[in-house]
């Protein structure tokens, strides 16, 4: 076990002690820190050394908070509590006393799951899950003590366990490479086989013993056909390097700088995280630039996952917030006045006699003396600190302020507070469970503090001043909201009530007013600012989960009802009227993927009613809603479900969020038999997760519905313009998200996934059968099309949207050829209510059925799957934790970047990596048949006629270094130009190719010929001697391989001058020392003097010339006959960039219309046949007039 | 938090990182390359009319003289049991040889580029290391050391094998035969006979070869190479530097000697010859060829026509290729082009 990484502090002691269970240890850490303040945030940060089962803390609760981030990344904070039933405070707990036995599971990987009991000394066992096991590698916090068992530790720790090896992804090119290099091995047989062969015969057809055979020592000779044998071998080490092992050294470098490229991006670079893009796949670059079809989540990927309130239904009336909404249009403001505001603010202010609907006089004059403190009280916050603030997940300012509508309002400020919240009213109801059917932490110090005092006083009552005061600041929040949105307001309802006594103060508020439309929305904002600082002055942070709970927690708080403090049994709420709400949690039935939904049991403290609220997705809580007094409440929960519902869809359609609100009183009886239910379900060993979940359902049943939230998640910057271009680079792109389908088609349409003229397929189905029947049905219809290559115009482009049930039973292995199929046909895809398990099924289905590349993207954990499914993954980090990025092959901030990341970076790494990999198999192969030429010549006797020296350093020093730069730095096109024109990410897919490897091949056939027997027709029946022979084939291979290069390289930049100058030069002057200081040196060789002599004679130079034009005539014409008769679109669009915009914009648009009516006119231009085309998906997105993206493309 | 902090991820905005560093973009196409074309079409058909004019005016003879027509005089020393044996070859000259006139003896189907025979060969001792002599190097096996095991030098199977047959040039006048003088000094690489091969400094040399014995197949130890000369002998014997460095290919000719001195340097004037040879060395056991090659050089070396026909046929192949070019300049042009 090791313990190694304990942390220890000079103010902490730890101690380790050998327990009764044999190789566990407990782990006890006494930390006497100086006490609650300022100095405990040293000690309150500590790092956990093994997976501790937390026996207990000190808290009062033995609640431990913790914080994941070193797991995970998420920076919320989450519980942990003590094993119930060992329940004693940290400080009194003994560790030589404790004589449980645990008994736990083995060790696993899994972050969210633990099962394990401890029995106690009186053979009671206890169940416990992961919400007791503080993991190796977080930090606890706001705790300062806490009392552990170590149940894993080292190795079998769940985060080392969590800790991969580097998943090795191949890409399709190193596959497509590998292929090749068999071809290699191959080819480097059949010539070794022709060496040996050759051997044979030239030994057969010798009359006698020559003079130059050299006999073994006991003066024989091997027989022909045995030395033939040696010979393949001698062959074989001869041309070994024909294999490119050298290339795979230079991918790896290639691929360094190509990693390097894209992290140096500025345009991929996120100021707001101040996070650059992450390659944390380094070897699969390449496959970004062949995506055939991207897989996308909804939330957080094309949205923002910022989860802002947006409208509610209470009761089954609508409140839309059209304030808010406008404030939401509004929120990218930059404030250049933000100062100002703060500073002017507290300064104005109101007179007393003024009331939201003509409230008690109290009330009124409390509101007027509240109002002139608080803005004292609260410090300006500069823009510094807030984005210190920001910093913590899911408390952006747009999230936290919420606008009120007034008519919420104003039936809030009906409710009769006055018995402490003790009426039953719908409306309190509501706004409690939206505040406290959560897991919702406040985190402050203060707030722990005033929790834990709380608690240890078990007091619940609060000064009637601090009431009244408190009431008061919240009073004049609303006030001065709603003072300050008026202009908005007004015209939007000019004779509502609540507006009336905002009338008589006009005059007072006109000024700031006009100051405010002078500004234009700047007064908008000022009012914001005003209202967030009533927000600030209350010092909560609420640390959520997931970013929906806090949304529903800050409007709760727009609302008056303040999340004070929440502990394991208990949860405080401040009601609008100030009064400090004590609630008693008897349970949190926790929120699973099953259920769809969260309850929280609390007993209300003043009536002891226990209310059971629940909160989950509509079409689970619709179902359960009931009453067990049906008669009588029928019509009544009728209508509201009824009218809850019609606004419920309208949600959808506007694609909000949508959760259900319901609450139930739960009767004494029926808590108790629950209660042991619950019990047996926790403790239970097997199967726990599900007896659990059993146990939650059992409850929330007859529920009665208070409401509806919508909640808005905006699209995320520039989404329709990055999937329009993906889409137009020829990329099918799928939406799967868990959202409903009305939600997601709607997002779907926003992001122009969908467009207005899209034939729609709406698969859903009850059954398997009708399933069955509507693909046939769908794909017998969509088959009438012609699936030409090119987007016919007149075609509607079909799009299909199915939901998670369909999807599963189209998924099954029957009915999964037709579900591709049709699949195949569409444009675009919406998946909707799918699971994880689903995303990653249809990502590997569409995968290895359509046999296409694959890009998955998503930023929650609900998307792991799909993303290591998938060929490329990407993560994107952003609100929901970690675990996508950690996933992920890539990781980026913003949906927006995918368009360059997969565009132009994409490419690039492509089309380099592939030529360059061309380029080495054509170097490898010229050079090593130029020693493969010279076997004919020499009896087959693996000689070779270049100094075995300078064939190493041809490969290591003379050409390594200018294609390793030239698959680094070369650009076929512009980023511009492949921003404006996606059309080319298409056709720089087909850079690799087997016809395109044995051209190359067959290249450098042609060229070692010419290499070889220019020189050899130029020397023979000559005197010249070997070496010398072979340095004008080493000098012309030089040139050739090099000039070779030059013609591929689309961009020279001064580093490919330099490079390609400096190899040139290197050759030359190391050869040139070689050859003068190497006399007797490497033997049998001795070159000395060789190239000197060479370079003193004429022919050499001559040879020289000669041979390096000869050798890449072919490839030259080729290369300028094609451009010039059918250049490729990509050459065209890199000539492009040397016009004019203006004749760029006039150009482009002939081409694209050019390209759709080629086939008709017959042009040479056209670019009829893509590259590994296949089905109808077209070569060339449908024509539309081009964007300015075009044109911005300068 | 300043500014700087918050952004300190930010990756450098520059030309390099970004991939936006200025760069030359050649378009090959048709217009552009016409110029480069005929100008490498022209200077090719003018390189090649010189080499072809400079090749032709090389005068080379060739007399085979390995003696397998039975008519020939040399084919009754082919007989391997014919020791010393000597034949002429007569030939006349109609005109002027012109001078200074190489003479080069040929072998065809020899394989001096052998790997194993390329490897068989001490290149320490032949540099005069006397801890060489004693002991030479592995890679002479097996002619490393007799069969009395004594050393070997110089080792080796290509010291062993070298050229071993003499040649007397005879000029037939009225009055009899003027011999005619051939100068063998200077033939072999300056480098080879000045740097590369050294003799050991024993004084006389005779006496660095003690305890060693002479090559199985030589008549006369090293030190022995040249009976006329006492200074070309040993490791630095021209001839024996040619045969040293070894020929690329298997059909080669090497310098025997050259015509430089007396009245012959001006050339072998018009006349009757006789070539006296004194025939040593086998090559039936390889097929092989023996010939005697009289030539003259020029700047380029020796006779050789491949070189200027081949730059004639591929300059005469660039301007078609331009004129190719023009047509198709002229039916698709670039857009940028207009």
């Amino acid at each position: 076990m090791d313990l190694s990484d304990t942390p220890g502090g000079p103010h902490c002691l730890d101690q380790y002690l050998d327990q009764a269970l044999p190789g566990t240890r407990t782990w006890t850490r006494h930390c006497p820190g100086p006490g609650p303040g300022p100095g405990t945030a040293r000690t309150n940060i500590e790092v956990v050394p093994a997976d501790l089962l937390l026996l207990a803390s000190s808290d009062p609760q033995g609640v431990c908070l913790l914080e994941t981030a070193n797991l995970d990344g998420e920076t919320t904070l989450k519980q942990r509590r003590a094993v119930a039933g060992l329940g004693r405070p940290a400080t009194e707990f003994d560790p030589e006393n404790f004589n449980c036995l645990v008994v736990c599971e083995r060790p696993n990987d899994n972050l969210n799951h633990f099962k394990c009991y401890v029995e106690r000394p009186d053979k009671v066992r206890v169940g416990v899950g992961i919400e007791s096991l503080l993991l190796r590698g977080c930090t606890v916090r706001n705790t300062d003590q806490v009392l552990g068992f170590v149940v894993y530790a080292g190795r079998e720790s769940k985060s080392m366990l969590n800790i991969n090896r580097p998943r090795y992804k191949r890409s399709k090119l190193e596959r497509a490479l590998n292929r090749d290099v068999l071809c290699c091995v191959a080819l480097l047989f059949s010539m070794c086989l022709v060496g040996a062969v050759g051997h044979f015969m030239w030994r057969r057809s010798l009359p006698g013993t020559p003079p130059y055979l050299v006999p073994d020592p006991q003066g024989s000779l091997d027989a022909p056909s045995l030395s033939a044998f040696y010979m393949f071998f001698t062959m074989i080490i001869l041309l070994q390097i024909l294999i490119p092992i050298s290339l795979y050294v230079s991918i790896e470098l290639v691929k360094m700088a190509q990693v390097f490229f894209i992290t140096n991006d500025v345009d991929l670079y996120d100021a707001e995280w101040d996070r650059r893009v992450q390659c944390r796949a380094l070897n699969i670059t390449e496959d970004l630039g062949q995506i055939q079809y991207v897989f996308s989540d909804k939330t957080g990927t094309l949205t923002e996952n910022k989860m802002v309130f947006s409208r509610c239904s209470v009761m089954g009336t609508e409140y839309p917030h059209k304030e808010n909404a406008v404030r939401l249009a509004v929120v990218d403001e930059p404030d250049p006045d933000q100062e100002v505001v703060f500073d002017q603010r507290p300064r104005r202010r109101r007179p007393p006699g003024w009331t939201l609907a003509g409230g008690e006089e109290e009330e009124e004059e409390e509101s007027g003396s509240g109002a002139g403190q608080r803005p004292h009280a609260a410090p300006p916050r500069s823009k510094a600190a807030r984005s210190a603030h920001g910093d913590v997940a899911f408390s952006s300012p747009l999230e936290k302020e919420v606008v009120p509508d007034k008519a919420l309002l104003q039936q809030i400020v009906k409710i009769d507070f006055s018995g402490g919240g003790r009426e039953v009213d719908p409306y309190l109801d509501f706004f409690l469970a939206l505040a406290i059917c959560n897991t919702v932490v406040v985190s402050t110090a203060t707030a722990q503090r005033e929790r834990l005092s709380q608690l240890s006083s078990g007091s619940v009552s609060t000064g009637p001043s601090y009431a009244l005061s408190s009431l008061a600041q919240k009073v004049g929040s609303l006030r001065r909201s709603l003072a300050s949105w008026k202009p908005l307001t007004r015209g939007a309802s000019p004779d509502s009530q609540v507006l009336a006594p905002e009338e008589e103060e006009e005059e007072e508020v006109d000024e700031e007013e006009e100051r405010g439309r002078a500004s234009g929305r700047s007064g908008d904002m000022d009012a914001l600012r005003s209202c967030r600082l009533v927000v600030d002055s209350d010092e909560v942070l609420f640390e959520a989960e997931s970013p929906d709970e806090a949304a529903l927690v800050y409007a709760a708080k727009a609302y008056g009802f303040t999340l004070l403090a929440r502990g394991p049994a208990s949860v405080a709420v401040r009601l609008p009227h100030g009064e400090r709400l004590e609630l008693e949690v008897l349970d949190t039935l926790s929120f699973d993927a099953h259920r769809k939904r969260m309850s929280v049991l609390v007993r209300h403290p003043v009536t002891g009613e226990m209310v059971l609220y629940t909160k989950g997705a509509d079409y689970t809580l619709m179902e359960l809603l009931g009453s067990p007094c049906a008669e009588q409440l029928n019509d009544d929960q009728r209508s509201v479900a009824a009218n809850c519902q019609k606004h419920l869809d309208q949600y959808a359609k506007e694609g909000l969020r949508t959760l259900c609100f319901t609450r139930k009183t739960v009767s004494e009886r029926e808590y108790s038999e629950w209660s042991t239910l619950r019990q047996t379900a926790l403790a239970a060993m097997d199967n726990r997760g599900a007896q659990v979940r059993d146990s939650a359902v059992h409850l929330e049943r007859d529920l009665s519905l208070l409401g509806a939230t919508g909640i808005v998640d905006r699209l995320q910057d520039s989404v329709p313009d990055t999937i329009e271009a993906l889409r137009e680079a020829g990329i099918q792109v799928w939406v799967l998200t868990g959202d409903k389908p009305e939600t997601a088609v709607n997002i779907a349409y926003a992001c122009r996934l969908l467009d207005e003229g899209d034939m729609v397929i709406n698969m859903s189905s009850k059954d398997k059968r009708q399933c069955a029947s509507m693909l046939d049905c769908t794909l017998e219809a969509v088959r009438r099309y012609p699936p030409g290559p090119d987007g016919a115009v007149t075609d509607p482009t079909v799009a299909m949207v199915i939901d998670g049930r369909t999807l599963a039973m189209a998924l099954e292995s029957d009915l999964q050829e037709r579900f591709v199929e049709l699949a195949r046909r569409c444009r675009s895809v919406l998946c909707c209510r799918v699971t994880p398990v689903q995303k990653s099924a249809v990502v590997k289905v569409i995968r290895d059925k359509l046999k296409v590349m694959t890009l998955a993207v998503g930023d929650g954990a609900n998307d792991v799957n799909m993303i290591q499914a998938a060929d490329v993954g990407i993560g994107i980090s952003g609100q929901e934790g970690m675990q996508a990025v950690m996933a992920s092959d890539f990781a980026i901030c913003r949906f927006k970047h995918l368009r360059k990341l997969v565009l132009v970076h994409g490419h690039w790494c492509h089309s380099r990596l592939a030529h360059m990999i061309v380029y080495f198999f054509y170097k490898n192969v010229a050079y090593v048949n130029l020693l493969f030429w010279y076997q004919f010549y020499c009896g087959f006797s693996g000689t070779t006629v270049i100094d075995i020296w300078l064939v190493i350093f041809f490969n290591l020093f003379y050409t390594s270094v200018p294609p390793i730069m030239f698959g680094i730095m070369d650009r076929d096109v512009s980023a511009e130009t492949l921003m404006g024109l996606p059309e080319l990410y298409r056709l720089g897919q087909g850079e690799y190719k087997s016809s395109i490897f044995w051209v190359a091949i067959l290249d450098a056939f042609y060229q070692s010929l010419v290499c070889f027997f220019i020189p050899y027709l130029t020397y023979r029946g000559s005197d010249v001697d070997v070496f010398t022979f072979g340095t004008p084939l080493n000098t012309v291979s030089l040139f050739t391989v090099l000039l070779h290069l030059s013609i591929e390289i689309k961009a020279w930049t001064a580093v490919h001058w330099g490079v390609m100058m400096g190899s040139v030069g290197v050759f030359f002057v190391s050869i040139l020392a070689y050859n003068a200081l190497c006399v007797t040196c490497n033997p049998p060789a001795n070159p000395y003097w060789t190239l000197q002599a060479q370079m003193g004679d004429p022919v050499f130079y001559l040879v020289c010339l000669l041979t390096t034009v000869v050798a890449l005539l072919p490839r030259y014409t080729f290369h300028v006959l094609r451009n010039t008769l059918r250049p490729s679109p990509l050459l065209l669009a890199r000539n492009l960039e040397r016009l004019a915009p203006a004749a760029r914009r006039r150009w482009t648009q002939g081409w694209r219309g050019g390209t759709r009516g080629a086939a008709a006119e017959g042009t040479p231009r056209e670019e009829r046949t893509a590259p590994g085309e296949e089905g109808p998906s077209p070569t060339w997105t449908p024509p539309r007039p081009p964007r300015d993206t075009t044109t911005n493309a300068t | 938090m300043s500014k700087e902090e918050n952004t300190a991820n930010r990756p450098d905005n520059t030309a390099f990182t970004q991939q936006r560093l200025p760069a030359w973009q050649p378009m090959l196409s048709a217009g552009i390359v016409i110029p480069g074309f005929v100008i490498i079409g022209v200077a090719f058909i003018g390189i090649g009319v010189a080499l072809f004019v400079t090749s032709q005016n090389i005068q080379v003879l060739e007399k085979d003289y390995t003696g397998i027509e039975t008519n020939s005089s040399c084919f009754k020393c082919t007989n391997p049991r014919v020791k010393n044996c000597n034949c002429t070859i007569n030939f006349s000259l109609d005109k002027l040889f012109e001078g200074p006139v190489f003479v080069y003896y040929g072998l065809s189907n020899y394989f001096q580029n052998y790997r194993k025979y390329g490897a068989s060969k001490d290149a320490a001792q032949l540099t005069g290391d006397l801890a060489y002599f004693t002991e030479p190097s592995t890679s002479c096996v097996p002619y490393q050391r007799d069969a009395k095991d004594k050393p070997i030098v110089p080792c080796g199977s290509i010291a062993n094998s070298m050229f071993n047959d003499t040649f007397k040039l005879f000029q037939i006048v009225n009055s009899g035969n003027v011999a005619v003088p051939l100068d063998g000094k200077g033939i072999a690489w300056w480098t080879d006979y000045n740097i590369k091969y050294r003799n050991p400094t024993t004084n006389p040399l005779k006496n660095a070869f003690n305890d060693t014995v002479k090559p199985i197949f030589w008549p006369r130890p090293a030190y022995e190479l040249d009976t006329t000369n006492a200074a070309n002998n040993g490791f630095i014997n021209q001839d024996f530097l040619v045969w040293m460095r070894r020929s690329a290919l298997p059909n080669f000719r090497k310098l025997y000697r050259r015509i430089t001195e007396g009245e012959y340097a001006k050339g072998l004037p018009a006349g009757d010859y006789a070539l006296v040879i004194g025939y040593n060395y086998p090559v039936k056991a390889f097929d092989g060829r023996k010939k005697v090659v009289f030539s003259n050089v020029s700047w380029m070396g020796g006779k050789n026509q491949f070189l200027g026909i081949a730059y004639l046929v591929i300059g005469s192949l660039c301007v078609v290729m331009s004129i190719v070019m023009l047509i198709v300049y002229a039916k698709f042009k670039f857009p940028d082009e207009e």
